[in-house]
């Protein structure tokens, strides 16, 4: 093409020959780049512009739910006199709405305890959810330890891992006292100091450099 | 090993010499093939039934000679299923068939399931459960597929193992070695997806964990772990968005990349077992010197070129 461009030139402006020749061949004067790029370049970012148009709704359809966040559900799961300082006693609720029984999760609850260093009046309940790798635990009354059955994970009293695979405490829901009823509400992570952080998924640790690492996620609640 | 006796194969299987140019007016007759009676003089007179007899054998070769002449397939056919093996192939050379057979299995039970499953969180244990108990074969079909993919999962570690033991991904053969790992990838992708919808407790929990072990890559693992789940807890969308990823996504890109493992391996050709050795003529300049120029740039650095020659005797290997 560029040799052609040249040749037409040269053929209908013979006097101009000895005008320098087009360096590189096929540039006219005062352009920089040759016809033909132009169209390859303009097609191409047509074609990308038309591309993009298309993948990018699909693709952001499928990581919209990624910064979605769903709304804050409570659930009343029975009067203050049920539960007691020393001991839990296990409710289940509703966590994720729309698929029945998987969507129930379990919870232990007690009262705060000052002893244990807790604001006085309040509720606690504790995640069954493991922080291993989220198998269910059970609280052993016996051992007054939470005891994972897949991998041998081991918690205290307050939740806090002693032994086995886990990564962090136990994690918690947030409570409130409504019409006498104790309520469940979003789910939140805590560091090991029991400093609550937004809910990180089993196998994530939290707190210090760990925040960064495993950054906390747009469809979770803030912590208390 | 005892040499087994080979059966003669039947002439008309044996396909012409690749490059004979076809006879002008020889359409009827695959290409290559001159019809007999061009050769010879015309036969005696035939009634009309004969004729019609004769037409009518001869219309699935017609119909079959009129697809090729537009397709141009059969040149690749009979290059691809009558190519070159290397001296030493072995049963060991049937895994990657067999995974390929595996796959097929998995995606014809996979389509005769999708019949009759609904991939709602509500309905899913139910289908299934209606599947294994109502459908007449259900329960084979199922258990097929259910058992088919361990098989599958099974077969492409053996194939894998024989590739990496014979040193069948060396050069040329990287990218084919490439492409069978994301092969693999994508299939821990179907066993992985493909476990959580008959939504039981087994399933739903081994999701859970799939899940968290997913979280647990820094940085991005929180996100990918809400991506699968289409949200911060397993729910009624992330069953569908499983069953979307093992029915739609993944098995289109397996079936475009088996095509390309396949190219590669016709094109290359199969190597020979590392216990066969390159045989060389007498006075031949030695294995590495004879690779180099039969090659055009072979390593020469070495004294020996380990496991797979490139170029052996009929495997095959365009340089």
């Amino acid at each position: 093409m560029a040799d052609d461009a040249n040749k037409v030139n040269g053929a209908e402006e013979a006097p101009i020959q000895e005008r320098a020749k087009p360096d590189p061949p096929g540039y006219f004067e005062g352009e920089s780049m040759t016809r033909r790029r132009v169209f390859t370049i303009g097609a191409q970012a047509l074609g990308g512009v038309a591309g993009a148009a298309i993948v990018l709704p699909a693709v952001g359809f499928a990581v919209a739910p990624i910064f979605h966040r769903g709304k804050e559900r409570w659930e009343a799961v029975g009067p203050v006199s049920d539960f007691v300082e020393d001991t839990y006693r296990q409710v289940v609720f509703t966590e994720t709405e729309g698929i029945g029984d998987a969507g129930k999760t379990t919870a232990y609850v007690r009262k705060s305890s000052e002893e244990l260093g807790e604001d006085a009046g309040k509720f606690v309940a504790v995640s069954n959810r493991c922080a291993h790798l989220g198998c269910p635990v059970r609280f052993v009354e016996a051992a007054g330890n939470f005891i994972c059955p897949c991998h041998g994970g081991v918690y205290d009293f307050q939740g806090k891992r002693i032994g086995g695979p886990p990564v962090r405490p136990l994690d918690q829901f947030q409570t409130r006292v409504r019409n006498g009823q104790v309520e469940l509400g979003p789910r939140y992570s805590v560091t090991n100091q029991m400093e609550p952080v937004r809910a990180r998924d089993p196998g994530e640790f939290t707190g210090g450099i760990w925040e960064y690492l495993y950054p906390p996620r747009p469809s979770t609640f803030p912590p208390p | 090993m005892p040499k087994i006796p080979v059966p003669k194969i039947p002439d008309a299987v044996v396909p012409p010499p690749l490059r004979k140019p076809a006879k002008p007016g020889a359409g009827g007759t695959p290409k290559g093939q001159a019809p007999e009676g061009l050769k010879t003089s015309p036969p005696e007179r035939q009634s009309h039934g004969d004729k019609l007899l004769d037409r009518g054998k001869e219309a699935p070769i017609d119909a079959l000679a009129w697809v090729d002449q537009r397709l141009a397939a059969s040149g690749f056919l009979t290059g691809m299923l009558y190519r070159k093996v290397p001296k030493g192939t072995n049963w060991f050379y049937t895994l990657g068939s067999a995974t390929l057979f595996a796959f097929i299995v998995q995606a014809v039970t996979g389509v005769f399931l999708a019949m009759y499953y609904t991939p709602s969180a509500t309905q899913a244990y139910h289908s299934i459960a209606h599947i294994n108990n109502d459908v007449p074969l259900g329960q084979l079909v199922h258990g097929m597929h259910k058992w088919g993919s361990s098989v599958m999962v099974i077969l492409i570690f053996l194939h894998m193992g024989r590739t990496f033991f014979f040193g069948a991904y060396k050069y040329p053969r990287e990218l084919n070695w490439v492409i069978g790992v994301v092969l693999l990838i994508l299939t821990m992708t179907m066993a992985f997806t493909g476990y959580l919808l008959p939504f039981d407790q087994r399933s739903f929990w081994a999701s859970i964990v799939g899940i968290n072990i997913n979280g647990t890559g820094p940085v991005v693992g929180p996100y990918l772990s809400d991506f699968l789940r289409a949200g911060p807890e397993l729910g009624a969308t992330t069953l569908s968005r499983f069953y979307a990823i093992h029915m739609l996504l993944v098995p289109g890109a397996i079936i475009a990349l088996i095509g390309a493992h396949m190219y590669l391996v016709v094109k290359l050709g199969t190597t020979a077992p590392p216990w066969v050795k390159t045989e060389r003529p007498k006075g031949a300049m030695p294995t590495a010197e004879l690779e180099a120029g039969a090659n055009g740039k072979g390593r020469v650095n070495g004294n020996r070129v380990n496991g797979a020659p490139v170029s052996g005797e009929g495997n095959g290997a365009s340089a």
